[in-house]
């Protein structure tokens, strides 16, 4: 039942901005999320949005916390409709207690009437209103949800925007209406009751660089403070400013990964233009003059190329020739890099495929998340090579695996395959400072300079060895001239079809794993949480890590015994590492954003433990906390089946 | 005979058994290599020859230098970044036509885009040898030799037009069979600052009965009593052709005129450097002029750590954008 009285004050906020793509909706969730950490505070943003340029619906949602946020969840507190439609999409998901900020321009809008709202949602909205008894209007919704105890907060946009119009000239009162992003974030400042100085900060760091904007944002930002400051007063989730709890960090996946390769000496990358991974080489393309200790500057060379065939190809060359290379893509990109792929594998390149997965199959969902490429990773490319699959679950891991895979990559020898997924990638906020100077770099066994007594030829860049590693000059260092080839080749590179020879490079190749699987420390193999002998042990990888911690504390919260095990290192799989793991649960349940349980069939084929239960997701929304904890809790009680899917998000 | 750096063809041959069919035109090409790196005066570890996969692909195998043996069509991608990385390799690619204008249609027409400095040599022999002797891209329209059922069915591509609409800023033609001018053009080919290609017509004694040895020599001529005196093939430089771009103004005077001469075969076909243009920066130093940093140490030899294993980069100017 809903109810009319006021909710207790938040841990934490829950906040969504919605409105046109285009019209400043990432910018108002940057200078929210970046006055909030200036406040002191922890963030974690997420982005929704459809595959359009201008005009579809696009959100963020933020949440923002005195302690650190884990993961997003599904309902807000505070939703800032910039158009009708998203007040029409949002407002249910407001809890009582919370607010809505709306334009009263729209109250008569009619939600049928919005073209880019589905039939299925509008007709569902009209529904809803007449249920209720009131009339299918924006208004008439905003009836409904001010009765279940959500505040209403009408903010006259155009009122207030006309009237610093005159103030900032004319040359530029024709452009005020983009500055209704920053107007909404003003007024939730007022309504949070933090101080509108974080939000100068904050915009300051946004506009900086263009003074003319940054002056009618700031105008923006006061006049939205002062037209919501009469609703703090019934508005009572408030936030205080707080020290921060150490240095941080403001960004995005796309930026972790970024990061992480440039520490992990990553000069050399190549891209082709696609969703969700080109966010990742931009950023390194505009910082592609890195500064050393010590000074002076060392270029890292960026090429978007012809296609995802050359992105790999080319980036397979540069390692050949000594450089960390590494490629980005998403899952359309990645089919196609599959003959590169297995080329490299064979030759033994070091190379570093960061994949973003996201709604397959084909074009599939482009803008929405999926965890839906395990297998395909594992299994790219025809015959078999070895590979390296790593799965970041949070931003924090997004930086150390953007290093840590590069020197996977050169210590074996082989490809190495960055799992991430458009959920991670687009979420943003604030971590720790990492300690990136202490980022180490193995190059394993590279030869880099010639020792040796004088130029020999042709070297055996393929020995046979116990580790399956074998020196690795580069193509140009004088005394160690090799080939390489697609065919299998004998130690030197040279073409073999010899079934003896065929034998001892598999077998090479292979043992490369096994040195692997042995090096590697548990750490980055996997995490732990929760009970160790629990009831239920949830098992996960990847971006629902945020979301099965929070579930996690839910049912410890109700006195539920479970444990989370989060994979990191997926090949070579830590058989027994696992296998330990689910043998002191009395059952367990693997979570994953896929149709049909792609992790739980790895463990059974690594382990042969048949999974008893599988939670997945396919709708293209990340996994939230509650629906984890109410199927965890259903498998406690025995009334769940061996496949639930997971059906929350907007 | 020995060049100036000491080095012969000798110096870049290997031992490795060479399995082309006898009378194959690629012979010929492996040898005018050798020759040509021995004139160039490369040491062995500074060159990287680069092939896709096909008849053609198997040439790095035979030449005593760095060589990757790649993928179908994909041998400029690959040799792209080799050079990007390290720019002070000299890097040949070896492509058959099948190869490079059919699967690699698209990386030749961007690799103009760019224009960094590689060579490109086209074995060109217009079937697909190592398949048994299927169309390709460049067998005309209607022609049937003998490995195929019917009649070509597709148009053939011209490769000079492809190369001078891509963009390549050096273009030229030579004949398997004719060594020594094989190995001269290789020579300007390599020594041309930016993307040189060459196209190198090559008979296939196995597949195709068309383009023979003795068509090229137009002894098809002389057995019918018709078609064209003497042989087919004729120098464009003994024909009086200038093919550099010495100002920009002229560049497309240049490229139509190269286009022109590319558009003849049959009764007369040219050899030679169709087009030449050295105004065009490289993608190299497009990189640099963006990049300065890119006239240090490339990235493959950049060191990334220091004496204590951590990574050497300052990170407060990059860190600066996202403290909060």
């Amino acid at each position: 039942m809903p109810s009319n009285s006021p909710a207790m004050p938040p841990t934490k906020l829950s906040w969504i901005v919605g409105g046109a793509q285009g019209s400043g909706v990432d910018t108002s969730a940057t200078t929210f999320g970046r006055a909030c950490a200036h406040a002191g505070l922890e963030v974690l943003g997420k982005r929704e949005f459809y595959s359009n340029i201008k005009g579809r619906h696009s959100y963020y949602h933020v949440m923002v916390s005195p302690s650190p946020v884990l993961s997003h969840e599904e309902h807000a507190n505070l939703l800032v409709a910039l158009d009708a439609e998203s007040t029409m999409r949002h407002a249910r998901d407001v809890e009582p207690g919370g607010a809505i900020i709306y334009n009263p321009a729209h109250a008569g809008v009619d939600p049928q009437e919005i073209p880019t709202l589905e039939p299925r949602i509008a007709a569902l909205l009209a529904g809803y209103c007449k249920a209720n008894g009131e009339e299918a209007t924006l208004s008439g919704l905003v009836k409904v949800e001010s009765a279940r105890g959500v505040l209403p907060v009408p903010l006259p946009f155009e009122d207030l925007l006309n009237e610093i119009a005159p103030k900032v000239g004319s040359a530029y009162g024709s452009q005020i209406s983009r500055v209704a992003n920053t107007v909404a974030v003003g007024a939730t400042l007022a309504l949070i009751g933090l101080p509108p100085e974080h939000l100068d900060r904050s915009l300051g760091e946004v506009f900086g660089k263009r003074p003319k904007l940054l002056e009618m944002n700031a105008l923006g930002a006061a006049a939205g403070f002062l037209a919501a400051r009469p609703f703090a007063a019934r508005f009572p989730q408030k936030l205080a400013a707080q020290p921060p709890r150490c240095p941080r960090l403001f960004l995005t996946g796309n930026q972790a990964v970024a990061l992480g390769k440039i520490a992990g000496g990553c000069r050399f990358q190549t891209y082709y233009p696609i969703t969700p991974a080109s966010d990742e080489s931009e950023f390194l393309e505009a910082r592609d003059s890195i500064p050393l200790k010590g000074g002076g500057r060392q270029a890292l060379v960026v090429v978007q190329t012809e296609d995802e065939i050359a992105a790999v190809t080319m980036a397979s060359g540069a390692a050949l020739a000594g450089a960390r290379a590494a490629t980005s893509t998403s899952g359309p990109g990645f089919s196609l890099m599959m003959e590169g792929l297995g080329w490299a594998g064979i030759n033994e390149v070091p190379l570093v495929v960061t994949l973003y997965q996201r709604s397959g199959p084909s074009t599939g969902m482009p803008t929405r998340s999926e965890q839906g490429d395990l297998m395909f990773a594992l299994h790219a490319g025809h015959g078999t090579f070895p590979r390296l699959i790593v799965a970041s679950g949070d931003i924090e891991e997004l930086i150390e695996d953007g290093a840590w895979t590069l020197d996977l990559a050169e210590r074996y020898q082989t490809p190495v395959i960055h799992l991430v997924d458009k959920a991670l990638a687009v979420s943003s906020g604030t971590v720790p400072l990492p300690d990136l100077d202490a980022v180490t770099i193995d190059r394993g066994a590279l030869i880099l300079k010639n020792h040796g007594a004088g130029p020999a030829y042709p070297f055996p860049r393929f020995q046979v060895t116990e580790s399956g590693i074998s020196p690795r000059p580069v193509f140009g260092l004088e005394g160690h001239i090799f080939y390489v080839t697609g065919d299998e080749s004998d130690e030197v590179g040279h073409i073999t079809e010899d079934p003896l020879v065929r034998d001892l490079m598999v077998e090479k190749r292979r043992r490369k794993l096994e040195t692997a699987a042995r090096e590697i420390p548990e750490r980055l193999k996997a995490r732990s949480f929760g009970r160790k002998d629990p009831g239920l042990l949830l098992v996960g990888w990847g971006s629902s890590k945020g979301a099965i911690l929070e579930a996690l504390s839910t049912l410890e919260s109700r006195g539920l015994s479970v444990g989370f095990l989060q994979l990191r290192l997926l090949e070579p799989f830590p058989v027994s590492l696992v296998r330990d793991a689910l043998a002191r649960a009395a059952t367990f349940a693997v979570v994953e954003a896929n149709e049909s349980g792609q992790l739980a069939d790895l463990i059974a084929m690594r382990t042969g433990l048949l999974a008893p239960h599988r939670l997945v997701k396919t709708n293209g929304r990340p996994i939230v906390p509650a629906e984890v904890a109410d199927h965890a809790e259903r498998i406690l009680e025995g009334k769940a089946r061996p496949r639930e899917v997971m059906t929350l998000g907007n | 005979m020995a060049t100036e750096a000491g080095l012969t063809a000798k110096d870049f041959k290997t031992d490795v058994h060479i399995d082309w069919c006898p009378g194959c035109g690629d012979f010929a090409i492996v040898t005018a290599l050798q020759m040509a790196l021995a004139e160039l005066g490369v040491p062995n570890h500074k060159v990287a020859v680069i092939s896709g996969v096909g008849c053609s692909a198997k040439t790095p195998h035979y030449l005593k230098s760095f060589g990757a043996h790649t993928i179908h069509g994909r041998l400029l991608p690959y040799a792209i970044g080799i050079k990007l990385a390290n720019p002070e390799l000299t890097v040949i690619g070896t492509a058959g036509d099948g190869d490079g204008l059919g699967i690699g249609a698209g990386h030749f027409v961007n690799a103009g885009r760019r224009n960094v400095d590689l060579t490109y040599l086209l074995f060109n022999n217009g079937v697909y040898g190592l398949t048994k002797g299927q169309a390709s891209p460049t067998l005309k329209l209607g022609a049937k030799p003998k490995s195929l059922p019917s009649p070509n069915i597709n148009e053939g591509v011209n490769p000079i037009w492809l190369a001078v609409a891509s963009g390549y800023t050096w273009i030229g033609r030579s004949y398997a069979f004719d060594v020594k001018h094989l190995k001269d053009m290789i020579v300007r080919a390599v020594r041309h600052k930016g993307l040189a290609f060459l196209d190198i017509l090559q008979p296939c004694p196995t597949y195709n009965d068309l383009n023979t040895k003795d068509w090229y020599a137009a002894k098809d001529a002389r057995a019918d009593g018709g078609g064209p005196a003497g042989a087919r093939l004729y120098r464009l430089d003994e024909a009086g052709h200038d093919p550099v771009v010495h100002t920009l103004e002229a560049q497309e005077g240049r490229m139509l005129r190269a286009m022109e001469l590319g558009a003849q075969w049959g009764e007369r076909i040219p050899l030679g450097v169709f087009y030449e243009n050295p105004l065009v920066p490289t993608f190299e130093e497009r990189i640099a002029l963006r990049n300065p940093a890119y006239r240090g140490p490339a990235p493959s030899d950049q060191v990334l750590a220091g004496a204590d294993g951590r990574t050497n980069v300052a990170f407060d100017e990059i860190l600066a954008a996202l403290r909060v």
